[in-house]
């Protein structure tokens, strides 16, 4: 239910250049050029860069995922065999598996919480709005490792802050990272930590964008604050929430650092692989194991139709729900 | 595209050209010396602490060429920039330190690294015989000269052992675990004594049992995987199954955080120490737990945890003259001055029979007669066989799975076909 764009007024007609004065004319042919090609020289260090440290090692993957391929050694090419090994690997499923239910544990709430946290910042009567649209942000500011070690810590089973508050409670300690429940809970709430604020902005952008005179109106008809939220706000937002939650989806299913520091370090993401993500796997085959790094990019690639596919149809159903 | 995000892949752009300037300029003496010409500077790449600072000093002295070191603190991090220059042929140093995890999956391309034996004087007499046989590529050529071994002892903790009413003298300690079940009853009586673990983790004490028996491990020697048929493999996780079933254990998974604040707060009182250990024990445990810890005789026999060699990769422009300097900081002399500095065990055996050496105390660990304590159990290190991706298999196969015991995921037999399952994919090569 978008505004019908204005139309804009057609550009008055350029004046037919002059023939008896050739070089006014070549400094407008010169004018025409910069006008056609420069925009694409703006634009331009962006694909070059985007080519050399983007699109060509992508394709470099494909190649490898194509190999048995040894990150030390030779290679050997042998078709789709990595593919269909994929299919059948239970490690590669047991990933995925991780990968998704760490996305929705994170993904979901954060949303909502974003989405209610934007719409309190959006109230006009709110005081020292700045300051708490900044304090928002600041989690997003430090660094993925810093809050891995220290949610690491506030996990820990020992002697960590959250089994001390449970057995403040008469709760027995939990050992975090020993089961799924548990161990996805504790990545998704780094994962939580740090990307509530930042998308909380992005919506409250997209709220700012919402035309006052639309509330106005709708408070004169008598429209209360959760009407007026739930038929203006939110079909005008469907744009930029599809834009935040395409965003996390491609950052959800690369989830790697949170685990892996989570893990100490150890790829493999927990004694029974309870949280390794399909990142660390890839990881695991592609550099960890040298001799496996054609199989590793095969993973690559797995992930990256389903993130594209994942995407693709959360756009569609974002799209259709809030229509 | 929004303006901050352009604005960083420009800077992240500008950064990339600098760096790529930079490694143009890197390249920029890339021509082929000629024959026999002396190099103007040798790089040594190491992690941990090798002590080579003092020894390099001497070195440039007597040759007039300057050697630069490169370390990396954690083996960790040390390995992806090793595989790095292999796998992009650019940016190996001339010497680059193997341990004996990685050793042996370098080893499976031995077109990686020159072969030292034609380069240096023949050393086949001068060291442990099985640590230099593990210097050899399965094609023959010899790619490492050892520097340290591991060996192995008890690491515990005085305090701990007295409020448990056990002794605590390193002799009487010893005498409690002559073999594993001495070590297992110990366990016992403390946890009785203290209603807490004795040990840190149940995979320490098996990679010890491992490493004791010795001969083949987790392969052949031709080797195929033989992880689920292999003796000494079976003996470890024996002893690891029924440490767990007495639950002498703190639960505490080696490196993790709850290891490592455990030193401080005493969540266990015992940890089995390679010499390099030593180090990372004290470090944990912090200046207040000075004399507090100790270092008792190993049960069951001697065995090694540990260790490296030099080796000289193929890229290398100056393979003679960095053939030689291996060998000039692996000689007795050296690893004698190298372990009184930063602890590295000798693997020389003239070094182990050095009186400097036999009469070291360590200071931290209640004056504990560490050269003569792991000297003596050196001698009697049972030579073994680690296949190409030992480390794989006993970090993240071997370990996960009696770790999975332990914590009561996974039942006995499961665990065990856990194990066997994830030995044959981690052990290929």
């Amino acid at each position: 239910m978008s505004l019908p764009a204005t139309t804009a007024p057609p550009p008055p007609a350029a004046p037919p250049p002059d023939p008896s004065t050739p070089r006014r004319s070549r400094a407008h042919s010169l004018t025409r050029l910069d006008l056609k090609f420069s925009p694409y020289l703006y634009i331009a260090p962006f694909f070059v860069i985007f080519g050399v440290f983007g699109f060509y090692p992508m394709l470099r993957t494909a190649w490898m995922s194509l190999h048995d391929w040894n990150l030390v050694g030779d290679h050997t090419f042998i078709g789709f065999d990595n593919y269909t090994a994929l299919v059948t690997d239970e490690y590669f499923w047991n990933a995925t598996v991780n990968t998704f239910g760490i996305f929705l544990l994170s993904t979901v709430p954060q949303l909502l919480l974003a989405l209610f946290l934007a719409n309190l910042l959006n109230r006009t009567f709110l005081r020292a709005r700045t300051v708490f649209r900044m304090a928002i942000f600041m989690p997003n500011v430090v660094s993925v490792a810093a809050v891995a070690i220290v949610f690491g810590m506030l996990f820990q089973r020992d002697f960590g802050v959250f089994n001390w508050l449970l057995g403040m409670v008469g709760v027995d300690p939990v050992d975090w990272d020993a089961q799924r429940w548990s161990s996805w809970t504790a990545v998704a709430s780094m994962v939580n930590w740090r990307w509530t604020g930042y998308n909380t902005l992005i919506l409250l952008a997209g709220m700012q964008a919402i035309p006052r005179d639309l509330y106005e109106a709708a408070s004169i008809d008598g429209a209360n604050q959760w009407k007026q939220f739930w038929r203006i706000t939110l079909p005008m937002l469907t744009p930029t929430f599809v834009f935040v939650v395409i965003l996390s989806t491609i950052g959800g299913l690369q989830l790697f650092t949170e685990p892996l520091v989570f893990a100490n370090g150890n790829i493999t993401g927990g004694d029974q692989r309870e949280f390794q993500t399909l990142a660390m796997y890839m990881y695991e085959l592609g550099i960890e194991n040298l001799n496996t790094a054609g199989y590793g990019a095969a993973v690559a690639w797995a992930m990256f139709i389903m993130i594209a596919l994942f995407s693709l149809l959360n756009f569609l159903l974002v799209r259709r729900s809030v229509k | 595209m929004s303006v901050t995000t352009r604005r960083t892949r420009l800077a992240a752009a500008a950064l990339a050209a600098i760096t790529a300037i930079g490694g143009l300029a890197a390249c920029g003496n890339d021509d082929e010396p000629a024959a026999g010409e002396k190099p103007a500077k040798l790089v040594v790449d190491t992690f941990g602490e090798f002590g080579y600072d003092e020894i390099v000093k001497q070195y440039e002295k007597d040759t007039g060429i300057k050697v630069e070191l490169r370390k990396t603190a954690q083996l960790n991090e040390y390995r992806p920039k090793i595989v790095r220059a292999l796998a992009t042929g650019k940016g190996a140093s001339d010497v680059i330190a193997l341990e004996e995890g990685i050793l042996n999956e370098f080893k499976a391309n031995p077109a990686n690294w020159a072969d030292l034996a034609p380069l240096v004087a023949d050393h086949s007499k001068d060291y442990l015989p099985w640590k230099y046989e593990l210097g050899k590529a399965p094609d023959g050529r010899l790619i490492g000269l050892p520097t340290d071994v591991g060996s192995l002892a008890v690491c515990y903790r005085r305090d701990l052992f007295e409020a448990a009413k056990l002794p605590t003298e390193r002799d009487q300690v010893a005498a409690l675990w002559p073999d594993w079940n001495g070590f297992i009853e110990t366990g016992k009586k403390y946890r009785a004594a203290t209603g807490k673990g004795m040990l840190d983790s149940v995979t320490t004490a098996s990679s010890a049992v491992m490493f004791q028996k010795g001969g083949d491990l987790f392969y052949d020697k031709e080797d195929n995987v033989v992880a689920e048929t292999s003796s000494s493999v079976k003996a470890a996780w024996d002893t690891g199954v029924a440490m767990a079933d007495a639950n002498i254990s703190a639960k505490t998974a080696t490196w993790s955080p709850e290891w490592s604040a455990g030193f401080k707060q005493g969540t266990f009182a015992a940890t089995f120490c390679p010499s390099w250990m030593l180090g990372i024990v004290q470090e944990n445990s912090g200046p207040e737990n000075k004399g507090k810890w100790d270092v008792a005789a190993v049960p069951g026999g001697a065995g090694n945890w540990g260790g490296s060699w030099l080796a000289v990769p193929e890229q290398s422009k100056y393979q003679k003259e960095a053939a030689k300097l291996a060998e000039y900081l692996t000689n007795a002399q050296n690893q004698v001055a190298a372990f009184k500095l930063k602890g590295p065990l000798p693997t020389n055996l003239e070094a182990l029979k050095n009186p400097d050496f036999l009469a070291y105390t360590n200071e931290y660990f209640n004056n504990a007669p560490t050269g003569k304590i792991f000297g003596d159990s050196v001698a009697k290190i049972q030579p073994l066989h680690l296949g190409p991706k030992h480390q794989g298999i006993k970090e993240n196969a071997f370990e996960p799975a009696l770790r999975s015991y332990e914590s009561g995921q996974a039942a006995k037999d499961k665990a065990w076909e856990q194990f066997a399952k994830d030995a044959k994919t981690q052990g290929a090569f």
